[in-house]
């Protein structure tokens, strides 16, 4: 649940979804849900020379099983507030 | 807030999915559930290699089962018709390693 609202938070925020299949798509993140499925909106692919497969997909929907990695924008992480949820967490709620 | 997630602001829409082993099939969305299920009505599917331009392989009425789906795309048309896929050549997606 923890990432689910972390994600939430991020909403509307560029991030980079690099996926396993190694295609990485940067977009604007539009919604998140309990499986971390991610929608983004303006998708560009980052290596579009290499991979001209969705070149005219400017809105999609990632399934969360194929997502590697998430970049995200730097003031979009607070350690804090994520050391202390985690550890909350970690308490059990 | 229409940001629902799942698919319903897509159901009739033309969309591109690519599927875990790589292929990219494009379809009219028809219907979908929890698990990414989806339904494709009219699909067909790109086939991309380096040695010739984009072949498109008529499918017809597809089930796609959702543990097989990376991506869901909603294909803009416009932008769709001003590609030549004639010309597009391009390595295979690699499929997914989990």
């Amino acid at each position: 649940m923890l990432f689910f609202s972390y994600f939430k938070d991020l909403v509307g925020r560029e991030v980079t979804v690099e996926l396993k299949n190694d295609l990485a798509l940067s977009g604007t993140l539009h919604s998140v849900d309990q499986y971390l499925n991610i929608k983004l909106e303006n998708t560009r692919v980052v290596d579009q020379d290499k991979y001209p497969h969705m070149l005219s997909v400017r809105n999609c929907f990632i399934r969360g099983s194929v997502v590697r990695y998430v970049q995200l924008p730097p003031e979009g992480v607070d350690v804090e507030l994520l050391h202390d949820a985690t550890r909350r967490e970690a308490r059990g709620g | 807030m229409s940001s629902g997630l799942g698919l319903e602001n897509l159901v009739d829409q033309t969309i591109s999915v690519i599927t875990n082993d790589g292929r990219n099939i494009v379809g009219i969305l028809k219907g979908f559930d929890q698990a990414t299920n989806i339904i494709l009505d009219e699909s067909h599917e790109r086939v991309y290699s380096t040695k010739e331009g984009v072949q498109q392989l008529v499918l017809g009425l597809y089930i796609i089962r959702g543990d097989n789906i990376s991506i869901v795309g909603e294909l803009d048309e416009e932008l769709d018709a001003s590609l030549d896929l004639s010309l597009l050549r391009a390595h295979p997606l690699k499929p997914v390693i989990h």
